[in-house]
C-alpha cells in the first residue's frame, strides 16, 4: 500500500480534486459530528432560510454519535454509521460547500453527482472500529442539538483519522470498484 | 424449588450488558485470525488488524468496541422449578440494562419511532423469555447495532423454491447489504416456522458460536457452501474489495405450514456480541 495522504480540515477545492478513490488519507483539525436527527434540522433551517449553527464552507461531516465519554476519557467510543440514511439531505449540504463526508456504504446517485457537481468527497471509516478511532479524537465539545443526545452536533479536533476516499470527486466508487477487482462471479 | 431474588437479576444483566459491549468474543477473534490467513486484499488485511487492534483496546480500557451498542436483546431461559421473589423477571431484566446502559457509558439508542426522540435509558429492551425445564435461570444478553439489523429480511417462500430459494435469497441478502452492516458479517438464516418464528430463529443462530459447525451435517454443508459464495462476490472487509465478507453462516431450522417456505436473514456485524449467566 502507498503512503498515506496527509490533509488539513478546512478542505480546498485542491485537495478534494487531486483525490482518488483507494487513496488512504489522515484528516487533521476539525470534523462535525451529524447524524439522521442533526442532518433533518440542518436542512430544515436551510429550507427557510435561517442561519445553520455551523458554517459548512469546506467542512466535513462525520457521520457519527459517539458513546458517552467516561471520566477522563475525551469522547467515547465513536466509528462511523451507515451513510445512506443521511442521502436524502447531503446534496443540499455539498451545495452550501461541504467538501467532505466519513461514513460507511454506499450514497445515493444523487449524492454521487452532488459529489462531482460541487467538488466535494466521501470518506469511509472502519466501522466497528470505534474504541481505536476514538484515539484520533483530542477535544471534543457539542456546538448544536445537545437535546439529541447522541445525535447532537460535536466539534472534534482530531489527529490524524484514517481514512480512505470511497466516492472521489469524479464520480469513481470503490466499492464497485473493489468488489469487481475481488469477485469470482462469472460476468 | 429454588428461589432468586430479582436483585441478584438487575446485578448480573447490568454486568452481562457491560462485558458484552467492552468485550469481543475469543470466537470471534480467533474468526479474525482465520481470516487473515486467506485474505488476499492487503486493505482487507490492514481491515482485519485493525478490528484486533480495536477489540483489544476495548477489552484493556473498557470502552466499547463500538459506538453503536445496540438495542438490548435479552433471552431468558426460566427453569420451572425457579421461584422468583422481590418484583417481575422482565421488569428486573429491563432494570439491569438500564443501570448497565447508565453505569457502563454505553449509548441509549432507543427512540420513538415517529418523533425520533431518545427514551434516554435505552429501554424498552427486546425480551424473548422461554419456560424451560429445571431450576435454573438462563440470561444472554445481545446487543444489536443498527446498521447489520437494518440489512435483514424475511421473505415467504413457496415450497417449490425449495433449498435453492433459500440459498438464493441468504445470498442476495448478503450481495444487496454489501458495505453498509459492517463487514465482515455473520449471517443468520432462520428457515421454517412462520413469518415471526423465521425472523427469531435466524437471531438466535447468531448466538451460536462463531466457527462452530452445525450439528446436522447436511445443514453444516449448506452454510459452508453459502460462506463460499457469499465471499465470492468479492466485496471482501468493509465491503472495499477482497475475500473476507461472511466470517460464517449460521443455520436454524424449523417445521414449518405445508403451505409455507418462511425463510429470514439477520445480519451481525463483525463486533458479534453475546455474554451470557446462569443463576
Amino acid at each position: 500500500m502507498t503512503e498515506p495522504i496527509v490533509l488539513t480540515t478546512p478542505l480546498s477545492e485542491e485537495d478534494v480534486s487531486r483525490l482518488r478513490i483507494g487513496d488512504r488519507v489522515l484528516l487533521n483539525g476539525i470534523l462535525y459530528t451529524a447524524r439522521d436527527a442533526a442532518h433533518a434540522r440542518l436542512v430544515a433551517l436551510m429550507d427557510r432560510g435561517e442561519e445553520l449553527p455551523i458554517d459548512l464552507q469546506g467542512q466535513v461531516i462525520y457521520f457519527a454519535g459517539p458513546s458517552p465519554a467516561k471520566p477522563g476519557k475525551v469522547i467515547g467510543s465513536i466509528g462511523p454509521t451507515t451513510s445512506s440514511r443521511m442521502d436524502a439531505y447531503s446534496p443540499k449540504l455539498i451545495a452550501r460547500g461541504l467538501k467532505g463526508m466519513i461514513g460507511k456504504g454506499s450514497r445515493s446517485p444523487q449524492v454521487i453527482e452532488a459529489m462531482v457537481q460541487h467538488k466535494c468527497v466521501y470518506f469511509g471509516a472502519t466501522g466497528g472500529a470505534a474504541a481505536l478511532l476514538a484515539k484520533t479524537v483530542k477535544k471534543a465539545q457539542v456546538v448544536a442539538y445537545e437535546d439529541l443526545g447522541p445525535e447532537a452536533i460535536v466539534r472534534l479536533e482530531v489527529e490524524n483519522f484514517p481514512v480512505v476516499v470511497i466516492n472521489d470527486a469524479r464520480g469513481g466508487d470503490l466499492y464497485r470498484e473493489g468488489r469487481k477487482k475481488y469477485s469470482k462471479e462469472a460476468s | 424449588m429454588k428461589t432468586i431474588h430479582v436483585s441478584k437479576i438487575i446485578e448480573a444483566v447490568k454486568g452481562l450488558c457491560m462485558e458484552a459491549n467492552y468485550d469481543l468474543g475469543e470466537d470471534v477473534l480467533a474468526a479474525f485470525d482465520r481470516a487473515l490467513e486467506t485474505e488476499e486484499s492487503p486493505t482487507g488485511i490492514a481491515i482485519l488488524q485493525e478490528l484486533k487492534e480495536n477489540a483489544r483496546i476495548a477489552r484493556e480500557e473498557r470502552v466499547p468496541i463500538c459506538q453503536d451498542t445496540g438495542l438490548a436483546v435479552v433471552f431468558a431461559e426460566l427453569g420451572q422449578e425457579v421461584h422468583l421473589e422481590g418484583g417481575l423477571l422482565s421488569e428486573a431484566i429491563e432494570e439491569g440494562v438500564r443501570q448497565g446502559y447508565r453505569e457502563g457509558y454505553l449509548r441509549k439508542s432507543v427512540c420513538d419511532p415517529f418523533t425520533r426522540k431518545n427514551t434516554g435509558d435505552n429501554t424498552p429492551i427486546i425480551l424473548h423469555m422461554e419456560l424451560v425445564a429445571g431450576e435454573e435461570l438462563r440470561i444472554k444478553v445481545a446487543p444489536k447495532g443498527g446498521g447489520s439489523e437494518n440489512m435483514s429480511g424475511v421473505a415467504m417462500l413457496k415450497p417449490s423454491d425449495g433449498l435453492e430459494g433459500i440459498k438464493r435469497f441468504v445470498i442476495q441478502k448478503a450481495s444487496e447489504a454489501g458495505p453498509n452492516p459492517c463487514p465482515p458479517v455473520i449471517v443468520g438464516v432462520g428457515i421454517g416456522g412462520n413469518f415471526e418464528v423465521a425472523a427469531l430463529l435466524a437471531k438466535k443462530s447468531l448466538l451460536r458460536p462463531l466457527g462452530s459447525e452445525n450439528p446436522d451435517p447436511g445443514l453444516a454443508a449448506v452454510e459452508r457452501e453459502l460462506v463460499e459464495k457469499i465471499n465470492a462476490l468479492g466485496m471482501g472487509p468493509q465491503g472495499l474489495g477482497g475475500r473476507t465478507y461472511a466470517l460464517g453462516v449460521h443455520i436454524e431450522v424449523r417445521p414449518c405450514h405445508i403451505a409455507s417456505l418462511p425463510v429470514a436473514v439477520n445480519i451481525n456485524c463483525h463486533a458479534s456480541r453475546h455474554k451470557e449467566v446462569t443463576l
